[in-house]
């Protein structure tokens, strides 16, 4: 499997590690009324499709960037990569 | 004052030279290393002041720049290793720090990392057994990142298909010299 990283192109996927669902960059405000069912969905509740699944990826041997990449879990193929931090950005996060 | 004693990476008082057919391994402990990262907001104020203070533009994603006295390579976003010579540059990281003020971080490297050269025909020979490099597509200046004998390390590519510096974690350097001399016996 390669991942068409945005800076460096294509790149064979045992540079990189997993780490899951892309929904962790939408950490929820610890200071929140509801925070602990908010910590409680944000920690244990994950969606599991069948199809395109937006997941974070980590170039470990590579430039240590964080990815978004977009993977169809039934055919594993890959339809977009994103830089995690222009995301979290867009996001409203890091600013 | 204390009596302290220099030694190189692989415990030596001088840097290890390891010959074959093709391809000599020769340990550098004669360059000071800098990281510097660009902080956020500012990365144009640090892009023109690392220029006037190295003499060439921050290389771009996956690229390097080799030149008298500093070189400096990609490491990731936002990031560059600055590399000069020791002797007169031991203290490269407090003068980078003076020179882009608070447009970047810039953390001292030197000891961090141990550096071995490999150069000669079988290069390529012995690399292709160490890493996934992409050797034969790498210009000079340009870095990897790669995962060496278990090990994070830097292909830096000193002349194409030639020459390289391989830069490993200091404290790893004897597994470091170990696999690259196994590659060596193994491959020539």
């Amino acid at each position: 499997m390669m991942i068409d990283h945005p800076l460096l192109g294509l790149r064979d996927a045992q540079e990189f590690t997993y780490l899951g669902d892309a929904s962790l960059i939408d950490r929820p405000d610890w200071q929140a009324e509801d925070a602990q069912d908010a910590f409680h969905d944000y920690l244990y509740l994950r969606d599991n499709p069948a199809g395109a699944h937006r997941e974070l990826w980590f170039h470990e041997t590579g430039d240590r960037s964080w990815l978004v990449v977009t993977r169809n879990t039934l055919t594993h193929e890959i339809t977009k990569v994103e830089l995690a931090r222009d995301v979290a950005r867009a996001r409203g996060r890091s600013k | 004052m204390l009596n302290l004693k220099p030694i190189t990476a692989l415990g030596a008082e001088v840097p290890q030279v390891d010959s074959f057919d093709g391809l000599e391994i020769a340990e550098r402990a004669d360059f000071a290393l800098a990281s510097l990262a660009a902080r956020q907001g500012e990365e144009v104020l640090c892009a023109t002041k690392a220029q006037a203070y190295l003499g060439f533009a921050l290389p771009q994603p996956g690229q390097g720049s080799l030149a008298a006295p500093f070189s400096a390579f990609w490491m990731g976003p936002d990031q560059w290793m600055i590399a000069a010579p020791h002797d007169r540059h031991e203290d490269l990281a407090s003068h980078l720090k003076q020179a882009l003020g608070e447009s970047a971080s810039v953390s001292e490297q030197t000891d961090g990392w141990c550096r071995f050269d490999l150069s000669g025909a079988g290069l390529q020979a012995v690399l292709e057994r160490l890493c996934n490099a992409d050797l034969a597509s790498m210009a000079a200046g340009e870095a990897r990142r790669v995962r060496l004998e278990h090990l994070g390390c830097f292909i830096w590519c000193l002349e194409p298909s030639q020459s390289v510096a391989i830069l490993g974690p200091r404290s790893s350097a004897a597994s470091l010299h170990h696999a690259l001399v196994g590659a060596a016996k193994s491959a020539l």
